[in-house]
């Protein structure tokens, strides 16, 4: 080795520490972005879909929902969960039609109403995000709309097109959205229940079924001349959805995206030959008018949001609930939106570099995977959550909230031993139901993350009743202003009465055997299931544990084998409709495919359903949802479960952090101090050196010693 | 040598479409059609009609292998196997179950595994082959065999500890590289540096152990006391004969390793956010995207018989007694 190459070997990575400059070592970001206005967040699943009209998960709605949309949103602050406007200027409210097409008053009987009309007036002045769709020369033809292979040449990305263009959104933009939802082609996964309901959504889907093996110029240009019956701009700023009956529910759908406008152009843009093979499709690259734009979407390695220069503008929420001024939260009231510049989401598919990073401040905000949750969060003498120590001196703040989603353990009600309603069958229900200690699961299981469900309903939904009034009380007694589970005892004696004393069959003598279908895939399910099979077994049923993967499981579900499951629902909108039509008979899922996977059917249950969801929030209709509660408690077609609890912990220079379970557009709301972040992450992460040199100093305490001996041991003479 | 290695290349044909046909069976034996349209479709409101067209749309609507409806040729020709396999054998992956061009996405996805997968291997090779060149040149003492003993741990610790202590270590608690991420051109230097060093640490059990009995095999010949008696230095003889010599089984399992590093590490590029091609497949099957699955599966076969293949030449180039017939 020269002595060029010996010094330049050791100069090297003195250079290129030396090129990190004020930077921290492990800092992942560039140096120069360190006091920008970004805030940093993870991801752990690459979005399978970006089009609006696919697009039905909680991690690509992170994204779409900052970039799209639709009518309406979720109020940030007030609770209960409450609609305002979004890209609508105003809630619209629903005006009824008989048969006849004779206008009906707002309080005529749903059997009444043939017809429901939505007439949405938009906001005035919005504009689409900067996209090569729009672009125009300058006689006004579109720039990128006849694109030949030769102008492809060294197109990649979007972002490789070099004009891009806008336009203010009208009308048509939203109808031919909803138009979108009826393309086979499309998938969408709303297109069944949208069926259901707007008028004429069917007939469009079948006169589309043609187009399905047409190329997609083609399938875009079908789409475009369709019409829709139910679905019209009525002017420039006005479009009217027309459904079939009543069906009050439908402006919680105004509030996601599947209803956010979609532009021709870009339709038409990405339809070209050439872009589906360099991956430029819309379900990839989104165009959207909202506060954000995609400009980076590399989601094997990071997508990056920034802020959309022709966004309409918003005002941050000047009212919220009480408290909400004195805990700080209403601090950037009426100020406009969004407070920051971009956001970087990498992927990390792991827990652990994820928790690390958010403890070195290179996350902004994080959740706690179970393996962090003690080193996170303690619980205090009146059993509630609070950080540890460690986390208080990192000045990370903690957030709570109950989920809108019920986890349960249903019973297949088509089962001739745990199902049916007869007697028997339902005071075996209850007794499991007793039996079944949820507080222990939750405690061992989620790290005390959830509440014991009473019911269907989870808190926060309308319907949902606190404290004595919302006990089950097949389960629980209120003492000493507590709901507590009934006693081992209490269940004891159900069994008896239901025929099984002390789990033996008296007929046959023969121990009650029940299968548990479960989806089993790590360690933590064997937990987790030996848990199960011990609380079966306080009243002497021996359960069998029949694991599978998950696609076998639905199989099971679908064909109604299985006898016990454990399933879970997450809201799709905050109406105690969207909870109890998982119980209602016509949606049972071995006859109707529906989502009822108990199979649960009870006449009156269904009767005062189909009364109750048409029915506007109100004591009337509270009065229905008592009854409908109690019924589904009486007859035990699941044991309610728990709701999850989510925790979420937020650096100190974050601002604006607040849990709505509902709103997936938040981001906007976000304000960030990047200086504070910049000084805390020089604090927490100067580079330890000493293990360098230590290590460096035991490599040649080994090798001088050793060449050394090699050197004597050459020179040494033979005798 | 070219009737040897057409005759190579025309046998790796039906060994691919075995891999392709084993691969097909297992992946349908754990998913059905319908399985993969509901995974795509969501879990919510997913209707019998929805499931029907996507399976329509992506070609998932006809038998597997067999099609009894049909007639002649077309009862084999007229199936998915034949249908989503025939293009394989052309390099022509198609798209994914979600519409992404799969050949584009190895195409910039392998880049990553390789930037790991190269310093690996090559600072791992090299400094393997000193420590189990500098153990034999110390065997029979104490240093042999409390390198022995070290190195035995150390092959016998998972290659996940490695992973979850350096990033601890060397990450964490003396922030000296980032934790884990991934950058494009020069800027991904300072992501390579903690899966480079882990790499190389979780090779060293294995790769030195092996090294050094290759070392001990060789330096217990005659050439080597030949060489000793006839005066040369122990560094001498160590790495001008022994290694010279040590070299066939060496460059052996170099260069068949060297295609597949392009396949990446299932679980270094899912703890270090490295995107790659092992995270590619491990996600692929986590989605239930045959398309994806059946196409890294055709690679990997691929590449491990080309590896074979470059094996067989590498053997005629460091040993002339070899020729290949």
């Amino acid at each position: 080795m020269s002595n060029k190459i010996r010094i330049w070997t050791i100069l090297l990575p003195i250079f290129l520490v030396a090129g990190c400059g004020d930077s921290p070592w492990n800092n992942p970001y560039p140096a120069s972005d360190a006091d920008s206005n970004t805030v940093y967040s993870s991801f752990d699943e690459r979005p399978k879909h970006l089009d609006p009209a696919r697009s039905y998960s909680a991690n690509e709605y992170a994204f779409l929902a900052q970039i799209y949309e639709p009518p309406l949103q979720y109020h940030f602050l007030l609770r209960s969960y409450r609609l305002v406007p979004l890209s609508a200027a105003e809630v619209p409210v629903a005006r009824y039609f008989d048969a006849a097409g004779q206008s009906l008053p707002e309080d005529a009987p749903a059997a009444d109403i043939a017809r429901s009309d939505y007439l949405i007036r938009i906001r005035p002045g919005m504009r689409f995000q900067p996209h090569p769709a729009f672009a125009r020369d300058t006689e006004g033809r579109f720039r990128y709309h006849a694109l030949t292979a030769a102008d492809l040449d060294g197109i990649n990305r979007l972002a490789d097109f070099p004009e891009v263009g806008t336009r203010e959104l009208t009308a048509e933009d939203f109808v031919h959205q909803i138009k979108r939802l009826a393309a086979p082609w499309l998938h969408s996964p709303i297109a069944g229940v949208m069926g259901q309901h707007i008028v004429g959504f069917q007939e469009l889907a079948g006169q589309l079924e043609s187009a399905a093996g047409q190329g997609p110029l083609e399938q875009a240009a079908t789409l475009r001349r369709s019409s829709l019956a139910g679905v019209e701009a009525v002017d420039r700023d006005r479009f009217r959805i027309s459904l079939k009956g009543k069906y009050p529910q439908f402006a919680y759908w105004l509030a996601m995206p599947f209803f956010a406008p979609m532009p021709w152009e870009a339709e038409v843009f990405y339809a070209q030959p050439g872009l589906a093979e360099r991956n430029i499709t819309l379900d990839w690259y989104p165009v959207g008018s909202g506060p954000f734009f995609l400009s980076e979407n590399n989601p094997n390695l990071r997508m990056v949001l920034e802020r959309n220069p022709h966004f309409h503008g918003e005002a941050y929420p000047t009212e919220g609930m009480p408290g909400d001024a004195e805990s700080g939260i209403l601090a950037d009231a009426g100020k406009p939106l969004p407070f920051i510049d971009r956001a970087i989401y990498s992927i990390e598919k792991e827990e652990i570099p994820r928790w690390n990073k958010f403890l070195q401040g290179y996350y902004d905000s994080s959740g706690i995977a179970s393996d962090a949750f003690d080193q996170a969060v303690q619980i205090d003498v009146e059993g509630e959550p609070i950080l540890t120590d460690a986390m208080r001196e990192q000045g990370i703040s903690l957030l709570t909230s109950v989920e809108p989603s019920s986890f349960y353990l249903g019973f297949n009600m088509l089962d001739p031993v745990i199902g049916g309603d007869s007697p028997r069958a339902r005071l075996l229900r209850r007794a499991i139901s007793i039996a079944l200690d949820y507080e222990e699961f939750i405690s061992i299981f989620t790290n005390g993350r959830g509440v014991v469900a009473q019911g269907p309903i989870p808190p926060g939904i309308f319907g949902y009743r606190e404290g004595e009034a919302g006990i089950n009380p097949f389960v629980y007694e209120w003492r000493d202003g507590r709901p507590v589970r009934r006693s081992l005892d209490e269940a004891k004696v159900l069994m008896e009465q239901a025929g099984y004393p002390n789990g033996i069959e008296r007929e046959t003598g023969r121990t009650l055997t029940i299968n548990y279908e479960a989806v089993a895939t790590g360690p933590d399910d064997r937990a987790r299931l030996n848990w199960i099979r011990k609380q079966f077994a306080k009243l002497g049923i021996d359960l069998v544990i029949r694991s599978t993967d998950y696609n076998r499981f639905q199989d099971k579900l679908r064909n109604g084998t299985g006898q016990v499951f454990m399933f879970g629902w997450n809201a799709d909108y905050p109406d105690p409709e969207n909870f109890l039509f998982l119980l209602y008979g016509p949606n049972g899922k071995v006859e109707h495919q529906g989502e009822n996977a108990a199979n649960y059917a009870n006449p009156e249950f269904d009767r005062l359903f189909d009364e109750m969801k048409f029915m506007d929030d109100g004591p009337e209709r509270q009065a229905i949802l008592d009854r409908l509660v109690e019924i589904a408690r009486t007859d035990a077609p699941w044991i309610w479960g728990f709701h999850p609890k989510a925790f979420s912990l937020h650096h100190q220079w974050m601002a604006n952090a607040y849990p709505n379970q509902m709103a997936n557009n938040t981001l906007k709301y976000r304000r960030i101090d990047p200086e504070l972040r910049k000084q805390k992450r020089q604090d927490w992460n100067q580079p330890v050196l000493w293990p360098l040199w230590v290590g460096a100093g035991l490599l040649v305490a080994l090798v001088l010693p050793a060449w050394w001996l090699v050197r004597r041991r050459e020179r040494r003479t033979a005798l | 040598m070219t009737a040897y290695l057409l005759r190579r290349l025309l046998y790796a044909v039906p060994i691919l479409i075995g891999v392709n046909l084993i691969t097909f069976v297992l992946f349908f034996v754990v998913n059905s059609p319908d399985d993969m349209a509901r995974m795509h479709l969501g879990e919510k409101r997913v209707t019998e009609e929805a499931v029907q067209t996507w399976k329509q749309s992506h070609g998932y609507d006809k038998p597997l292998i067999f099609n009894p409806e049909a007639t002649g040729i077309a009862r084999l020709t007229d199936t998915i196997f034949f249908e989503k396999s025939v293009r394989l054998f052309a390099f022509q992956f198609g798209s994914s179950d979600d519409g992404r061009d799969i050949g584009y996405d190895i195409s910039q996805r392998m880049w990553p595994s390789l930037a790991i997968a190269i310093p690996v291997l090559l600072v791992g090779l090299a400094f393997n082959i000193s420590y189990a060149l500098f153990i034999v040149l110390f065997r029979a003492t104490y240093v042999d065999i409390g390198s022995v003993v070290l190195l035995v741990a150390m092959l016998s610790i998972s290659s996940l500890f490695y992973i979850i202590g350096g990033q601890f270590i060397l990450g964490k608690l003396f922030h000296l590289a980032p934790i884990s991420g991934y950058d494009t051109g020069l800027h991904a230097w300072k992501f390579l540096i903690l899966p480079v060093i882990v790499g190389v640490i979780g090779g060293i059990g294995a790769g030195t152990r092996w090294y050094r009995t290759l070392f001990l095999e060789e330096i217990a010949k005659d050439y080597v006391r030949t060489a000793r008696a006839k005066g040369l230095s122990e560094g001498r003889v160590l790495f001008r004969h022994v290694l010279g010599n040590a070299l066939i089984p060496i460059l052996t399992g170099v260069v068949v390793v060297l295609p597949l590093l392009f396949m990446g590490s299932l679980i270094t590029e899912s703890f270090f956010g490295i995107p790659g091609l092992g995270s590619y497949t491990i996600d692929a099957i986590g989605n239930q995207d045959f398309a994806i699955v059946r196409s890294m599966v055709f690679l990997g076969a691929v590449l491990y018989i080309l590896g074979l293949i470059l094996t067989d030449l590498s053997y005629t180039l460091v040993d002339p007694r070899v020729k290949l017939q």
